[in-house]
């Protein structure tokens, strides 16, 4: 790699850094088209800036960025205060204005019979990280330094402004000064990513990575620290990318260029980071997709078993203390499964030791009556509980009992024993009550 | 005498230039737990917003042991209403009770040991310390309620204002809630409460305050909470100052 490809490197990875930081705060307070409308109302402030001081002077294009972009922030606030225009409709009206204009100065610029051309403009709009100079990367480590350092600092004056602005502002923090403190870095790093990855897509930088975060922790610091680390690497795979990097260490080109230094920056950046937010949204514990799927797997699973078992005691339990085999077509006419689906759940109570198959059929085991008895014991109390504290008619608690009682807890089933046992019911005490509805074949169809 | 803990002079707030509060004149007495009552729409949670400076006031001023707010805030602990907040944000019960010490720390500061066991006496005081690692999306509505107890608990004030805490809890947290507020009393604090049940008003509170968009009484709930006065609070008899109040909003002659 070249000297200047690691200069974008770092630099496109710093910016990923931050944005990704700041970001997660505009995400946790639902604030993310905030970002979208800061960089679409810089482009009219670098296009002013240029055409007042007649020339492509780095720090004045970016005060005039920061102060349109502010603006435009500020002019929704104000459009939802004193107009009656929702929030979502002044952002757009907001963002695609500034961008309009934007569009106008900055092709204004480019017919300009001097010296125009050179502007370059056209590169803020799509950004192309490989005009980063040495200069540019002090200018980003400085701006990231003094966010992310002032973010240590008062971490927890921003957590809980974050969480509850009320709350804060009657405990005395100074929201509205905090949160202008917020918007303005928001703002110094959207500008100060312009020139690499442009205006349409800075938007991106500041809301993936931590969205894309916030699907592997619980936690505000681990989101804070991950975020950052998705946005730096996004950054830096994106950038090389554009760079052409990649081609080097493959040996060929994946993507067919013909001269290295052909793919925008700030779109490969941004696609990077939608892959580690797919990557998030299916394989995260508990919050992904996968997780949910599996769990959702797991529940209907473990509800097959209780059936399976629950079922097998009705079938015996006027037998008992005989444990008699039952047949499968007895089960598959006691409830609507498959054969297939049956066979499934008998094999997978056999691997736990819980029923036998025998030449007649399906029979419990000692353990797996046990398991049994406390299943239907707890079936019974809620279709018990259903009845008499619920109101429910008793041909219909059946089903009701099945939808719930899979997920009731340890509590529920405490409090609904007390309750049984204080009643009067002649059941009351160890034994399982008998069912409070006719066990019909077939009545537990759906 | 001593200053009154809390003192409401003609306080008018508008929202949106329609005025909401009109003209209430409020003095709440010291080590007294404080009913708000009034129906819908009445300002309720105005009144302990506009106190705690949440919202301008369009006239009035209010005086927190004969000061001004902002000079008194460490006395006054603050539970919002359970809906005002996001529940899916990545903090644990812990962390949101802990926020109730962020006010004495003051710039800078993190919570330390002492801020950790101070918070989790405070959830114990509400029965949720073997909670307090939980992300709070994981609790129910009673215990969000809980958690938010805690934290004004941590914020270890004179005076409570508490925005609805009785509103969609079960029966145990309804209880956990009623026993603290009773502690505080005991230790000399005064609590003021936005209640929405009428029926339990006489059974946990000493003092109460009937608002419907202005003051129309307050005093001791045996005396107070009459009939006749509530009545006048619930009873239709405000379409005047409605119907005014729309006036000032649209700003022409209705």
């Amino acid at each position: 790699m070249t000297y200047l490809t690691w200069i974008v490197v770092i630099g496109t990875s710093l910016l990923g850094c931050v944005a990704g930081v700041l970001g997660s705060f505009a995400v946790l307070r639902r604030r993310a088209l905030v970002g979208d409308v800061l960089s679409h109302a810089a482009l009219p402030g670098l296009c002013l800036a240029f055409l007042v001081l007649g020339g492509r002077h780095f720090l004045g294009m970016l005060a005039g960025a920061f102060l349109t972009g502010l603006a435009g922030v500020a002019l929704v606030t104000l459009m939802c205060r004193w107009t009656r225009t929702k929030e979502d409709a002044a952002l757009g009206i907001v963002l695609s204005t500034f961008f309009g204009a934007g569009i106008m100065l900055s092709s204004y610029i480019q017919n300009m019979p001097e010296g125009g051309a050179k502007a370059g403009l056209e590169t803020y709009i799509y950004g192309q990280a490989a005009g980063m100079i040495r200069e540019d990367i002090y200018l980003l480590a400085g701006v990231s330094a003094v966010i992310l350092f002032s973010l240590v600092l008062f971490y927890k004056e921003f957590k809980v402004l974050s969480f509850d602005p009320a709350f804060a502002q009657a405990q005395g923090w100074p929201t509205l000064a905090l949160d202008i403190a917020m918007m303005g870095s928001l703002t110094l790093v959207t500008v100060a990513g312009l020139p690499s990855v442009g205006v349409v897509l800075m938007a991106a930088m500041l809301i993936i990575p931590g969205a894309a975060a916030r699907f592997w922790t619980d936690r505000l610091e681990r989101m804070l620290v991950l975020s950052g680390v998705l946005g730096a690497v996004s950054g830096a795979i994106g950038s090389l990318i554009s760079a052409g990097a990649v081609k080097g260490w493959l040996g060929f080109d994946p993507f067919g260029l013909e001269n290295e230094a052909n793919l925008p920056t700030g779109p490969v950046i941004v696609l990077c980071s939608t892959a580690v937010f797919l990557f998030s949204v299916l394989v995260a514990p508990r919050r992904g997709l996968l997780a949910r799927a599996w769990n959702g797997f797991r529940l209907k699973a473990r509800t097959a078993d209780e059936n399976l078992l629950r079922t097998l005691f009705e079938c015996t339990e006027q037998h008992l203390p005989t444990v008699a085999a039952v047949s499968l077509d007895e089960l598959l006419a006691r409830r609507a499964w498959s054969r297939v689906g049956l066979a499934w759940v008998v094999r997978r109570a056999g691997g736990r030791g819980l029923v036998r198959r025998t030449p007649d059929g399906v029979q419990l085991t000692e353990p797996g009556l046990a398991e049994a008895r406390r299943l239907t014991r707890a079936h019974r109390l809620w279709e018990w509980f259903l009845i008499h504290g619920a109101s429910i008619a008793p041909d219909h608690v059946d089903r009701d009992a099945d939808s719930i009682e899979h997920l009731l807890g340890p509590e529920i089933l405490e409090e609904l024993e007390a309750r049984f046992a204080a009643s009067a019911s002649p059941d009351a005490g160890g034994a399982v009550p008998g069912s409070p509805h006719q066990i019909d074949k077939r009545s537990k169809d759906k | 005498m001593p200053a009154p803990p809390v003192e409401i002079h003609d306080m008018t707030v508008a929202y949106h230039r329609k005025p909401v509060l009109w003209d209430v004149d409020l003095i709440l007495p010291e080590r007294k737990l404080i009913a708000v009552v009034g129906p819908n729409g009445a300002g309720k949670s105005t009144l302990i917003k506009a106190a705690l400076g949440l919202v301008p006031l369009a006239s009035g001023k209010v005086e927190i042991y004969g000061e001004p707010y902002a000079k008194q805030r460490h006395l006054v602990g603050y539970v919002p209403q359970r809906e005002s907040v996001d529940w899916d944000f990545p903090v644990t019960v812990l962390d949101v009770v802990l926020m109730g010490t962020y006010g004495r720390l003051g710039w800078f500061r993190r919570p330390g040991n002492r801020e950790r066991q101070q918070a989790r006496e405070c959830l114990a005081q509400v029965a949720m310390e073997p909670l307090a690692g939980r992300q709070i999306r994981q609790l129910s509505g009673g215990q969000q309620q809980r958690v938010f107890l805690a934290r004004a608990l941590a914020q270890d004030a004179q005076i409570y204002f508490m925005d609805e805490p009785f509103a969609g809890v079960d029966a145990a947290t309804e209880q956990a809630i009623v026993g603290v507020l009773q502690q505080l009393r005991e230790r000399g604090k005064t609590v003021i409460v936005v209640h929405h049940d009428l029926q339990t008003v006489r059974q946990y509170f000493d003092h109460v305050v009937l608002l419907n968009m202005r003051l129309v009484d307050a005093g001791p709930t045996d005396t107070t909470f009459t009939h006749e006065n509530l009545q006048k609070t619930f009873g239709g008899r405000l379409t005047i100052l409605d119907e005014a109040a729309e006036a000032v909003r649209r700003g022409k002659p209705s």
